[in-house]
Order: C-alpha cells, then sequence, then structure tokens
C-alpha cells in the first residue's frame, strides 16, 4: 500500500466506510462527505487514497472535490460558523454581520481564525428567511442577528469565556 | 379517557430556530404536572408558513392560533387555556390596523386568500407519524391508481389538470411523464429535485418537512405512470431536518408495505433512496443533478436527448420538484376537472411562494395562480415594513427579474412573469423598498451566478464574469455612459448563447431592473450618486449644521482625520479625504451626519 501523509487510524475508517460499499459506482460524493466528515477537510493524500480505493482517475475526484462547495481542502475551525447570504438576508444587512464576524475573529485572510477555533464562511440560503439575518454556527441557527449580538454568539461556543 | 384537546407546535426550521423545541418541551411538562396527559396530546408538526410570528401553537379543536409563544406564555397557555378553558389572550394574533385580536387561523389577514393544496398538511400532522398522514388521506391516492387505474388513465388525468412544473420552467407535467412512458426500456427511474437552490426560497424545505408523505406518495404514483421501479430524492445538505424527516417517512413507508415489493397487493414495486447535494446551485438544473446523483460533477449536458430519453444511468428518467409531486395525489382524489377550475387560464392551481424581504408577514403563502402582486404583497404580507415605500418585488431568485410598483396588479401565472422579463421560478418572492439599490440587487444576483456558474459554456462563464465587472465599475461610481449599453448588449448575449437554464436566465436580473429602474442606472454613471443610499463608494457625508452641537465625537473617531471644527461649533467634512468609512455617522447621537 502506498503512503499516505494522514492519521492512519482515520484512514482505516474510511477505508472500512469505502470497503462497507457494495455499489461503488456513483459512490463517490457519498464517500467524500464521510471523509471529510473523518478529516474535516479534504487534503491530497485522502483524495489520492479514495481515487485508488475506488479505482478511478484521481483528477475526477478532485474534480468533484473542487466542484461542490461543501468540499474543502482547508482545515478548518473547531467551530464553522456560516453567514446565509441569500438576497432575503442580504437585503436585512448579512454582510455587515459577516464583517463584524471576520473583524472581532481578526480574520484578514482566508476563513479561519488565527486560533483556529472558528472559520467563518457564507452559504446560500437555509430557508429560514423569516427569521433573516440568519447566522449558523455548527448546525444550530440564530435568527435576526444584529452587529450587536455578534459578541454574545461568539462568547456561546469560546471556552471558559473569552480566550482572547 | 380520550384525547380531548390537541396542541400543535409548529417544528419548522424557523420556528425552531426560535426556540419551539423548548416550547413543545414545557408544554408537555406543565401537561403532566396538571395530570391532563390522556387527555390533552402535544404534537410537533410541520411549518404553519407564518414564520414572522413563530413559534407558533396551534390549539384543535378551539381552533386558537397563538403566535409568538415563548417558555412563560406556554405556561400560561396550558394553565388558561388548557385547565381553565379561557383563550389566553396575550399571544393571539393582533390585526396592526384595527388592533382587534384574531383567535381563529382563517381570520388572519396572511391566511384569508390562501388555499393550500401542496401544504394542505404542513401544520396540520405530525410528519413523523405515517398515520397521522393516512388518517388525512394519505396513500388513498396511490391505492385508487394502484387498483382501479391504467398508467394511462393517470397520465390522462394529470394532463387534462393542467399541471405544471413548480420548480421553475413550467413544463406541463402530464406531457413529461407521457415521454417517458413512452420510451421503452427495462429500467426506469423516478427522480424529486429536492435541490431548492434559490435565496429566498424554502417551500420545498416546508413539504419535506411537513409533509414528507404527500412527496413519497406523489413520487410512486409517477413511477407507476411511467413504469419505473426506482426513485431517488435529491435534497440539498443544508437541510438537515428535511433529510431526517424523509429518512423517518421511507423507513414507516417501507414498514406499511407502501413502499418495496407488491404494494397494495399488486405487482406494482418502488423503493426510493435519498441522495444528498454538496452545495451546488446547478444541481437544480435536471441533467446536472442527473451527472451529481452518478456520483460527478454537476454540470449540464447538451438536450436532447432529454432525461424522458436518456437519464439516470442512461435510462429514461422523470424529474419533478418537490411542490409537483405534492400536488399529485389531491389531483387524483379530488379528479382533473377540480384542478383545472383553480387558476388561470393556462396556469392551473395553486402556487407555494415564499415571501421575504421587507414585507411585514414573511412567510410562506400558498395563493391560486391568478393572485396579484399586490393581494400577496400587502394583504396577506401586511405591506411594507416600517412604512417604508415599496420599490419592487424580485421573483424567481437569481433567474428572475425585478417588478416595479406600476405591475402590481399583474395577476401572477407563469406567462406573465416571463413577459415582465422575470419568471415563475421555484417561488421565491422578495420585496424591496426604497432602501434597497436595484444596481446593487442585479450585482448581488450576478455574483450568485458567477459563484454557480459550473463553467462548461463560455458564455455562461466569462459572460457573467465581465458583466459583473460593468457592475462592479458603475457601483463605484466608475461608470461610463457606454458602459450601460455594453450591460445590456452582454446580457443579451449571455441569454442567447448559454448551454442551460443557469446561463439562459442569469442576466434577467440586470435586463430587469435597466429595464424597470434605468434611471438609477443612469444616476450611478451620470451623477455618481446612489438614490437609494448604499453604494459606499457614491456616498457623501455632510454635517447638518443646525443639528451640529460640536462634541467632537465625530472628529475623534474620523480615521483620516477629515472632520474639522472647535469644541461647541459647527464641525465640517473635508470630503476630498474622506474615505466613506462612516464612523462619523454611526457615532454621532444628534442625527446631524447625513449621507447622500
Amino acid at each position: 500500500m502506498a503512503k499516505y501523509d494522514v492519521d492512519a487510524e482515520k484512514l482505516k475508517t474510511l477505508e472500512d466506510y469505502i470497503d462497507s460499499i457494495e455499489q461503488k459506482e456513483g459512490a463517490l460524493i457519498g464517500v467524500l462527505y464521510k471523509a471529510q466528515e473523518i478529516f474535516g477537510y479534504l487534503p491530497k493524500d485522502v483524495q489520492l487514497f479514495i481515487a485508488r480505493k475506488l479505482k478511478i482517475p484521481a483528477a475526477k475526484v478532485f474534480g468533484v472535490t473542487t466542484f461542490y462547495s461543501y468540499f474543502t481542502m482547508e482545515p478548518r475551525g473547531k467551530h464553522v460558523i456560516n453567514v446565509c447570504m441569500g438576497t432575503a438576508c442580504f437585503v436585512k444587512g448579512a454582510d455587515k454581520v459577516l464583517e463584524e464576524l471576520r473583524k472581532q475573529l481578526n480574520i484578514t485572510e482566508g476563513n479561519m481564525s488565527p486560533d483556529g477555533m472558528f472559520t467563518v464562511d457564507s452559504l446560500r440560503c437555509v430557508g429560514a428567511c423569516g427569521l433573516a439575518p440568519v447566522v449558523m454556527v455548527d448546525g444550530k441557527v440564530y435568527g435576526r442577528v444584529k452587529v450587536e449580538d455578534v459578541k454574545s454568539i461568539l462568547d456561546d461556543y469560546r471556552e471558559g469565556g473569552s480566550t482572547q | 379517557m380520550p384525547i380531548r384537546m390537541e396542541l400543535l407546535v409548529c417544528g419548522g426550521t424557523g420556528c425552531q430556530a426560535s426556540n419551539s423545541n423548548r416550547v413543545l418541551e414545557v408544554l408537555r411538562e406543565e401537561i403532566k404536572n396538571a395530570n391532563l396527559e390522556n387527555e390533552v396530546s402535544v404534537l410537533m408538526t410541520g411549518c404553519f408558513g407564518f414564520c414572522e410570528k413563530g413559534p407558533i401553537v396551534k390549539v384543535m379543536p378551539d381552533n386558537v392560533f397563538y403566535v409568538e409563544v415563548d417558555e412563560d406564555s406556554a405556561r400560561k397557555i396550558v394553565a388558561e387555556h388548557v385547565v381553565k378553558g379561557r383563550v389566553y389572550q396575550e399571544k393571539l394574533y393582533v390585526e396592526p390596523d384595527t388592533h382587534e385580536k384574531l383567535p381563529e387561523q382563517s381570520k388572519i389577514p396572511f391566511y384569508k386568500k390562501q388555499l393550500r393544496i401542496a401544504l394542505r398538511n404542513c401544520g396540520k400532522i405530525d410528519p413523523e407519524n405515517i398515520n397521522e398522514y393516512i388518517a388525512a388521506d394519505g396513500y388513498m391516492a396511490l391505492g385508487k391508481v394502484l387498483t382501479e387505474m391504467t398508467p394511462e388513465g393517470v397520465i390522462d388525468v394529470v394532463k387534462k389538470s393542467g399541471l405544471r412544473g413548480r420548480g421553475g420552467g413550467g413544463f406541463p407535467t402530464g406531457v413529461k411523464w407521457e415521454a417517458t412512458r413512452k420510451s421503452k426500456s427495462d429500467i426506469k427511474y423516478v427522480i424529486c429535485n429536492a435541490d431548492e437552490g434559490d435565496p429566498g426560497a424554502f417551500m420545498d424545505r416546508s413539504i419535506l418537512e411537513g409533509d414528507p408523505h404527500s412527496v413519497l406518495e406523489g413520487m410512486a404514483i409517477a413511477a407507476y405512470a411511467i413504469g419505473a421501479q426506482f426513485g431517488y430524492i435529491y435534497v440539498r445538505a443544508e437541510y438537515p431536518l428535511a433529510i431526517h424527516r424523509l429518512r423517518i417517512a421511507i423507513n414507516q413507508a417501507r414498514e406499511l408495505g407502501l413502499l418495496g415489493k407488491n404494494i397494495f397487493g399488486t405487482d406494482f414495486s418502488f423503493d426510493v433512496e435519498i441522495k444528498i447535494g454538496a452545495g451546488a446551485f446547478i444541481c437544480g438544473e435536471e441533467t446536472a443533478l442527473i451527472n451529481s446523483i452518478e456520483g460527478g460533477r454537476g454540470e449540464p449536458t447538451v438536450k436532447p436527448p432529454y432525461p424522458a430519453q436518456v437519464g439516470l444511468w442512461k435510462k429514461p428518467t422523470n424529474i419533478n420538484n418537490v411542490e409537483t409531486f405534492a400536488n399529485v395525489a389531491p389531483i387524483i382524489l379530488n379528479g382533473a376537472d377540480w384542478f383545472a377550475s383553480i387558476g388561470t387560464e393556462k396556469s392551473k392551481g395553486t402556487k407555494v411562494f415564499a415571501l421575504a424581504g421587507k414585507v411585514n408577514n414573511v412567510g410562506l403563502v400558498e395563493v391560486p395562480m391568478g393572485t396579484t402582486l399586490r393581494e400577496i404583497i400587502y394583504e396577506l404580507g401586511g405591506g411594507i415594513r416600517g412604512g417604508k415605500k415599496f420599490k419592487a418585488v424580485q421573483t424567481g431568485g437569481p433567474s428572475g427579474g425585478c417588478i416595479p410598483a406600476e405591475y402590481l396588479d399583474t395577476p401572477i401565472d407563469y406567462d406573465n412573469l416571463t413577459a415582465l422579463g422575470s419568471m415563475m421560478g421555484s417561488g421565491g418572492m422578495i420585496v424591496m423598498d426604497e432602501d434597497d439599490c436595484m444596481v446593487n440587487i442585479a450585482k448581488f444576483y450576478l455574483e450568485f451566478s458567477c459563484d454557480e456558474s459550473c463553467g462548461r459554456c463560455t458564455a455562461c462563464r466569462v459572460g457573467n464574469k465581465r458583466l459583473l465587472e460593468i457592475l462592479n465599475k458603475i457601483t463605484e461610481g466608475k461608470g461610463e455612459m457606454e458602459d450601460l449599453e455594453m450591460l445590456k448588449e452582454l446580457a443579451e448575449t449571455v441569454r442567447d448563447s448559454s448551454l442551460c437554464g443557469l446561463g439562459q436566465t442569469s442576466p434577467n436580473p440586470v435586463l430587469s431592473t435597466m429595464k424597470f429602474f434605468y434611471d438609477e442606472y443612469l444616476a450611478h454613471v451620470r451623477d455618481k450618486e446612489c438614490p437609494a443610499g448604499v453604494c459606499k463608494e457614491l456616498l457623501k457625508y455632510y454635517i447638518i449644521p443646525e443639528k451640529c452641537v460640536g462634541c467632537t465625537a465625530c472628529a475623534k473617531v474620523c480615521p483620516v482625520n477629515v472632520i474639522h471644527g472647535e469644541p461647541k461649533k459647527v464641525h465640517v467634512i473635508d470630503r476630498d479625504g474622506c474615505i466613506k468609512c462612516g464612523q462619523c455617522y454611526k457615532t454621532c447621537r444628534f442625527g446631524a451626519i447625513t449621507r447622500k
């Protein structure tokens, strides 16, 4: 077996999952989901491993990974914050909330805070337009978020109060 | 003792985000404390649609509709209404004009003009219990179809009903079924398109969360009609609750033999699998969706051949959207004539709209086709929030356009909206007021289309990018008059030469705003002004001398030190050096700083 520069135990979990799939044709997206769940993101070696296991070209795996916005090749923070940028949220000032989040977390480049605690991203409409603007943290929905609320939302996830 | 009372708690995503789960727990605790568990049941239902006033609790059979219920008022509802039999007045809906309290759901203006077919069970039944769906005539249509009708007969009814695809294009559903029926193949597929990607549209989510069996039943009927044995529901990953409830629904239907082999003791077998999307708007396009289910990049392919001939795994495939499937069972049970009697000449039945934006009552509404925009926005929607002036309503998401005030009396149907340069789309309806800049809105949608363009064809991949660059230039105050001509010409080129629906409709927001709000474009380009005061680079900050008290607060926060003036005297902004950061505007406590 080729050497992969990733956690061996996690790789084994992924391998067991792939082995458990009967119908391998069309399984790629499901496998990538699982891999991202295990590793938190999809580094190059994980993609290579998947390609060899499924007996498909690595280019195809890379093509699919980069096509869908759900998949990421960058490590993510401990908590993932998604600001809804659907139209309803946008017209109610979601862009200002996003700006404030990035400011409070000192994010200037990329999406992750320097302490690795948070990744801030935007997504397209969670369908809770009645509560616009909406922020999702690890799947929990916060509705009618104002710029002033940003600090208290972040505090909910900062261990033992503020670390910054 | 039989159950004498039911408390229905909304469990849609909107109400859950407003803490309806906790309200449900409190109601159950209080009922237990009052020893009424055997007489009163508490149920979590699907979306009531009135997200604005959530969490919602409805008491049956008293038919009392409580809004904005929190933990405290949940306790009071039990103490007052359930125990003492008195309506708890504090949480009734208050009609904003008359200040009258309206306990009955059907009297509330938001519900008055609604006719619920696709949403018939949402907010009425527990979506996680198949027996509740069956009690509401669920799976009766499937039974009728399998035991009394031929596949051709089913197609005939659907064709005569005039049902058209609710996902956007409005293609006649019966014709689509017939085409798939006629394709010869041993294996065929039915796909439910639940990749509801339009920002601001959430009707499919609400149906899946509130009444998942109505979709499964519609799919099974379609499968029988076209001769399919297997179905997929392609649902977006952003809808975890919908996926959860669909899984429950599929398992319960399998247990009762309503999915699986030999349904209702006939030769018909049908089963369904959920496929979860991975965040690509283009996958709502049917050929792209098929590529995605096959595990590849969700890029569209050239049509023809249509999926009805060559679809999933190269087999004939019928794809309809969630709301379309939810309409099927009522059509079978009530007949084609009943359905065709609702709506306009060419658009039959009802349509669910997700009303959002600057309107008082945000939520889901289902109205007969032909209802006017004005009725939806002003009667159901309760008018514009904060007494502001209506500017436009955007329908059809990134594929649609912005419709101005002079067309508010247009009866809504597929063809009227298309004639206005917009489209029905999946039914998003975003209301905009005087504070929204239409150039900026066009830019917002174009950014979306650029992000979501799959990159396969040049017109969409490069054309939209160039359109966005021109719009950026205009909103930054660097636009020239010839940019406007170029914008229009290029938008038309992208529309006419793109491969799939995404590219063909992506210029609609630009073209429709240019058509109806050309003066705003002119103001940006010629006068370098943004009339709505949105485009930052075009804003100019002024100090109103009469209001300025000379507190110096603005001068202190100005990062570039361009505000001058002595303490207790009127200050002045030197606009040459101003970077338009807006700090002074935010800081002034006297409302003395204005921007235009």
